[in-house]
């Protein structure tokens, strides 16, 4: 929905556009997701914020002075250990692996809402709109106590969605009195 | 009639921190609250907070909320709940009541942390039960965990209406929409994300045009509007609801610093009327210092460091810190408060309290 | 209705349970909770009806600002319920307009 004077973007659909995402410096590049598991950072507001910078424990993300500055990532440094998913408040952190399988990636993201999918669960992946994009197998749900009730869930997709797929199908909990 | 150095009304983000830095400097300090519990906003931000380590960024503020409640604890400072101050009076006297006894206090200090209410949103129906504040609803769903409804139509897409719309989510109700007057989104981006990979529509240049239902909300009706408010004819859409949330703004709860006599200052953007303060949060009543959401909307780690800062300088103004150590420790929070007012979420706050600041010289 | 479950919150701890007297029917609440909160949970959102008109109100603010949500409690008027925490045995009724003040004007002792 384009209002007059901004171009469609975080700001009028609440989904950062694919030019806001390339624009980042926290957004990998395309070669950096062919050579194994590596975080994405899908920050691209001027928000005062900076845990992601501490919690990297291979100094893979700078945000420096100001810290309304974009996390700088370098993908050389990034081991796709996640730490950095649950810390994230804006949860904009993911992380991706092409090199799964043949025709499998992987995707993790945090998520903090019940039911909690169990390992082997097939959900519904959806992309940044909460659109349906595909099945997916869930491969692995972490939530240690260092998390602070923040999960970070793996999801198994079809390669070519690995940068699509954010999150998964809420179910209905049975709310339990 | 009691005596105490340091009176603080409002047991939240900004007086609780208040409370600590006066009772650390060694003043004695009363922390006066009229709730049956203390933190005021704190203990409903189940969410992360933003900004640096020195903000505790990533921390819950339920957490924060915890540790500012021990820190003051162990600061030795005397906090009094189900306690309205309902008067302002001469002489820093502050007029008590708890229960049915009343009494009277007077203070050498004062620090009003009062914050801030919701602001309402008229139009027809909205008087029915199940039409209230975002805020209204926050506080039932994570204090009280009882939720006020199952479906929820959302009004304002600021912080207030992206989170609170996030947590009625992980209540367990859904979110049927988010309705925004501007065309767009006033809240952290990545709020809205979240709720949109949750399936959440935001709908910018929309209005509700009313709410209906038997003896509560069944049903509201929303329209868009074109660029100067006036709905659109052909565009309602009736949405099946139980729920409607208010996150329209926020406004300043300065009765006491109006009663008082202190001057005021109107700066829309930051709330409506706010009282005039210094850089050390005085107003223009000397020994009468404000902090937080009531010298202007803004957020609960603003709302922490003014309170640092309103607490430093009345234990300075008290003789309990020297010159320098307060100009020292002031300096400090000054430098945190800046980097939480820079960016394109900043600046117009910045400029808020620039105006304030500037005002104080010429009320 | 109840979040007993909570993805950040936790399972919840329910405090004892009491039983209040609503327009004479028994509902359930717990010990500590506003009044306001077992109305909402026992699926009850009107708590009163405005004096010239007899519309429909109830929580608002909830806490404790606005006033939208009193109700007749102990038969005592224009008490807010979203901050008045429950006891075992409360009686608690809608209220009509202003309500009726239960202390005589003469003699200050509670009428009925």
């Amino acid at each position: 929905m384009k209002t007059q004077g901004e171009e469609e973007g975080i700001r009028t659909t609440g989904i950062p556009s694919e030019e806001e995402l390339e624009a980042s410096p926290g957004y990998p590049e395309a070669e950096a997701l062919r050579r194994g598991p590596v975080v994405v950072i899908e920050c691209v507001q001027d928000i005062p914020c900076n845990p992601c910078e501490a919690a990297c424990p291979k100094g893979a993300i700078k945000v420096g002075d100001p810290i309304t500055s974009l996390p700088i990532f370098d993908a050389e440094k990034c081991n796709g250990c996640g730490t950095c998913i649950p810390i994230c408040p804006g949860q904009a952190i993911f992380r991706v692996d092409m090199t799964y399988s043949e025709d499998k990636a992987l995707v993790s993201f945090p998520y903090e809402f019940l039911p909690l999918p169990k390992k082997g669960d097939t959900v519904q992946g959806v992309g940044r709109a909460g659109e349906v994009v595909c099945d997916a197998v869930v491969l692995r749900v972490q939530q240690p106590k260092g998390f602070d009730h923040t999960a970070v869930i793996t999801l198994s997709v079809p390669k070519h969605l690995a940068m699509k797929v954010r999150s998964l199908k809420r179910r209905k909990a049975s709310i339990k009195e | 009639m009691g005596k105490v150095e340091v009176a603080v009304v409002g047991a939240g983000a900004a007086g609780i921190s208040a409370s600590i830095e006066a009772a650390r400097a060694g003043a004695k300090v009363v922390l006066i609250d009229e709730n049956e519990r203390p933190g005021g906003q704190l203990f409903k931000q189940i969410h992360k907070f933003f900004g640096s380590e020195a903000h505790r960024a990533g921390i819950r503020g339920i957490q924060i909320g915890t540790d500012l409640l021990e820190q003051a604890k162990e600061a030795g400072v005397q906090i009094r709940l189900n306690t309205v101050v309902y008067g302002l009076f001469a002489e820093k006297c502050l007029g008590l009541m708890c229960g049915d006894h009343t009494e009277e206090l007077q203070a050498d200090v004062i620090i009003l942390a009062t914050g801030a209410s919701e602001k309402p949103l008229a139009f027809p129906g909205w008087t029915l039960p199940g039409v209230m504040g975002a805020g209204a609803a926050q506080t039932l769903i994570n204090i009280h965990r009882t939720l006020p409804g199952g479906r929820v139509l959302m009004v304002g897409a600021g912080n207030v209406g992206l989170i609170v719309s996030y947590q009625l989510l992980q209540a367990g109700a859904e979110v049927v929409a988010i309705v925004e007057g501007l065309p767009t989104i006033g809240g952290y981006g990545v709020h809205a994300s979240k709720i949109r990979r949750a399936g959440v529509p935001i709908l910018l240049s929309h209005t509700v045009l009313g709410a209906e239902g038997h003896e509560s909300v069944e049903r509201a009706v929303i329209s868009r509007i074109d660029k100067n408010w006036v709905p659109l004819q052909g565009t309602e859409k009736t949405l099946e609801i139980d729920t409607l949330c208010l996150a329209v703004g926020l406004s300043p709860l300065a009765e006491l610093a109006w009663m008082a006599g202190c001057r005021f200052i109107h700066i829309s953007p930051m709330g409506g009327w706010i009282p005039v303060h210094d850089e050390n949060m005085q107003t223009t009543l000397p020994g009468i210092y404000v902090a937080g959401d009531l010298t202007g909307i803004e957020e609960a780690s603003t709302a922490m460091e003014e309170g640092r800062l309103a607490g430093l300088a009345a234990a300075e103004a008290l003789g309990c810190l020297s010159f320098e150590e307060g100009a020292m420790k002031k300096a400090e929070v000054r430098e945190r408060l800046e980097t939480l007012r820079i960016g394109s979420f900043g600046k117009g706050r910045s400029l808020g309290k620039k105006q304030i600041l500037e005002s104080r010289g010429t009320v | 209705m109840r979040v007993g479950d909570h993805p950040i919150l936790g399972k919840a701890e329910w405090g004892k349970k009491v039983t209040l007297m609503v327009d004479g029917h028994p509902v359930e609440a717990l010990e500590g909770e506003p009044i306001a909160t077992a109305l909402l949970a026992a699926g009850r959102r009107v708590f009163r009806y405005t004096t010239k008109l007899k519309e429909p109100r109830g929580v608002f603010c909830a806490l404790g600002r606005c006033t939208d949500c009193v109700m007749v409690v102990d038969g005592q008027p224009n008490v807010r319920t979203c901050v008045t925490p429950v006891r075992d045995g409360m009686v608690i009724e809608t209220q009509v307009g202003l309500g009726q003040w239960c202390y005589s004007k003469k003699t200050g002792e509670k009428k009925g």
